[in-house]
């Protein structure tokens, strides 16, 4: 569906990264982690798929962050409190929230990939599900969101290049340092689901994918991801963007 | 206020169709809009067997446009004619099937797979895809070849054949004259044109194709002056097509020569373009004081 959200929060959290919350009834009435806004930028042909890092029906308010990578998204940071932003969605499908009997979900973000997690760890604590994250950014200067994970379970902060927290990747990160777990959930760059889904290929996983998109609703065939070698495929808007790690083909 | 036109096997309400490629077989749009209200469908492309296509990343945009290499994914005619055809075919609107292939004899065989329905109006010949390695736009921009297949695929159809042609070419008017002598009953024009565009921090191509389609208001410019050009040396139909975003864009259009449209890149922006345009375009036809679509074509040729 197209909706108008109006800008009611706007803040910087980490270096070229912005959060904002947006105000619409539906769609905070409706959209569950893991799906995405299809937002339309003034001057841009392509809308740009951004995630929903929180939703609160309560006040009509859903939340995403995006980072400053292209003239699109410096753009929509220059947007101002009151404005209107013309979105589809929310688009796409979910992460399906473990049953009650799983009870200690591993959650690894990388960089911009975080965000959605975020409401996704929010709506698997309120379920009672005991969440440890593991977070993965470039350096201290891109770290956000550490206190909101905190909040809801243990959080190892891992940056590239050891100026916070833990030092490499977040598949670093010792079994030790790890309670044991029944799934795990990620979203971040795709080397890093590579090696999310190698390191933890014994247990569940469930991954959500990233592409440059057209349509966003599963007409144009942009954002295809193969699930085996002889042509098969999903539609990362429409049949995603959440997969279980099984289900696609990570090239 | 009369906005039907006829062409050859098309008795359109109105001259606005989604174009090849942007509107899949029309499911999603459906969601958004009764499809009823389009005066014609044409549907991704066919090819004989099913296609996975390229690699991503498949689109960029640019300035005013974008660039696509889907590389004509699509399941196969045999599962078109059974799902996707009867689906589009409920609303009661002409569908035009676009058929594409990597030899004459595909082309001719996807062709033939669409005398087993008669819920298609129309064949549009595909010979202008850039996004794959062979068939497409070889055919595209070779008269000679473009000759060849559009005689094969006149042989193995009785649907109308309206050619769809690609601007990626010197001499269009030779296009077009070329394939209008071979049989076609009408022009798709143009396709996208060739380009690319290089990411700077990763200092490589950015479609993984390396080379896409560009559409968009970008190449208006250019299916104006094409279609401009072409309507002046053949008679047969032209569907013209190529970065159309609002009902004025429909009108240059026709005054150009274009006696029907096809929306394409605008649908990702906005799902609703086609409606909202044919909502709009009587109230453009009477601002520029035309009574009708039909007496709108060719109007701008000077």
């Amino acid at each position: 569906m197209q909706q108008l959200l109006k800008i009611k929060s706007k803040q910087t959290v980490a270096l070229d990264t912005v959060e904002m919350v947006l105000e619409n009834k539906a769609v905070s009435q409706i959209a569950v982690p893991g799906q995405f806004l299809h937002l339309h930028v003034d001057g841009h042909m392509l809308r740009r798929p951004i995630s929903i890092a929180d939703a609160d029906p309560s006040v009509h308010t859903v939340t995403i962050l995006f980072k400053i990578l292209g003239e699109g998204t410096r753009k929509l940071s220059t947007y101002q409190i009151g404005d209107v932003i013309d979105v589809l969605g929310p688009n796409g499908n979910g992460f399906p929230l473990v049953n009650a009997t799983k009870n200690s979900v591993l959650i690894v973000g990388g960089g911009i990939g975080v965000p959605p997690l975020y409401y996704l760890a929010k709506k698997l604590t309120e379920s009672g599900v005991t969440i440890t994250a593991v977070l993965g950014f470039q350096s201290k200067e891109h770290v956000f969101y550490e206190g909101e994970f905190e909040e809801l379970g243990k959080t190892i902060v891992v940056t590239n290049d050891g100026s916070y927290g833990e030092t490499g990747f977040v598949t670093n990160i010792s079994k030790e340092a790890l309670p044991s777990i029944d799934e795990y959930y990620s979203c971040g760059p795709l080397p890093m689901l590579q090696a999310v889904k190698e390191r933890w290929n014994n247990i569940p996983g469930y991954l959500s994918l990233e592409e440059r998109m057209g349509c966003g609703i599963g007409a144009c065939f942009a954002c295809v991801i193969p699930t085996d070698d002889h042509g098969g495929y999903k539609k990362i808007c429409q049949d995603g963007p959440v997969f279980s790690a099984e289900e696609v083909q990570l090239k | 206020m009369s906005l039907a036109v006829e062409l050859p096997g098309l008795s359109l309400k109105n001259p606005i169709m989604p174009a090849s490629g942007c509107f899949g077989f029309g499911r999603e749009y459906s969601d958004f809009y009764d499809l009823s209200i389009l005066g014609a469908v044409i549907m991704k492309a066919a090819t004989m067997e099913s296609r996975f296509g390229n690699p991503t990343p498949r689109v960029a945009e640019t300035s005013a446009g974008m660039l696509n290499a889907i590389g004509l994914q699509n399941p196969g005619v045999k599962k078109i004619i059974a799902t996707e055809v009867p689906f589009l075919a409920s609303f009661s609107i002409p569908i035009i099937a676009n058929i594409a292939g990597s030899t004459i004899e595909e082309y001719r065989q996807v062709a033939k797979a669409f005398q087993h329905t008669d819920q298609v109006a129309a064949l549009e010949l595909n010979i202008s895809c850039p996004n794959v390695k062979e068939g497409g736009i070889q055919f595209g921009t070779d008269p000679f070849m473009a000759q060849k297949v559009t005689e094969a695929v006149k042989e193995a159809t009785n649907l109308p054949v309206y050619v769809k042609l690609s601007p990626n070419v010197a001499d269009i008017v030779g296009m077009a004259k070329a394939v209008e002598k071979a049989g076609a009953d009408g022009l798709s024009m143009i396709n996208t044109l060739t380009g690319m565009q290089i990411h700077l921090a990763t200092r490589k191509p950015v479609i993984a194709n390396k080379t896409g389609g560009l559409s968009g208001p970008a190449i208006k410019p250019i299916a104006i002056r094409m279609i401009y050009e072409v309507k002046q040396h053949v008679s047969i139909p032209i569907i013209g097509m190529g970065g159309i975003m609002h009902a004025e864009d429909v009108l240059e259009f026709l005054l150009a020569g274009a006696s029907a449209v096809a929306v394409g890149t605008a649908n990702f922006q906005n799902p609703y373009v086609c409606k909202e345009i044919i909502e709009q375009l009587p109230h453009t036809l009477m601002q520029y004081s035309f009574s009708s679509v039909k007496e709108a074509i060719g109007k701008g040729i000077v």
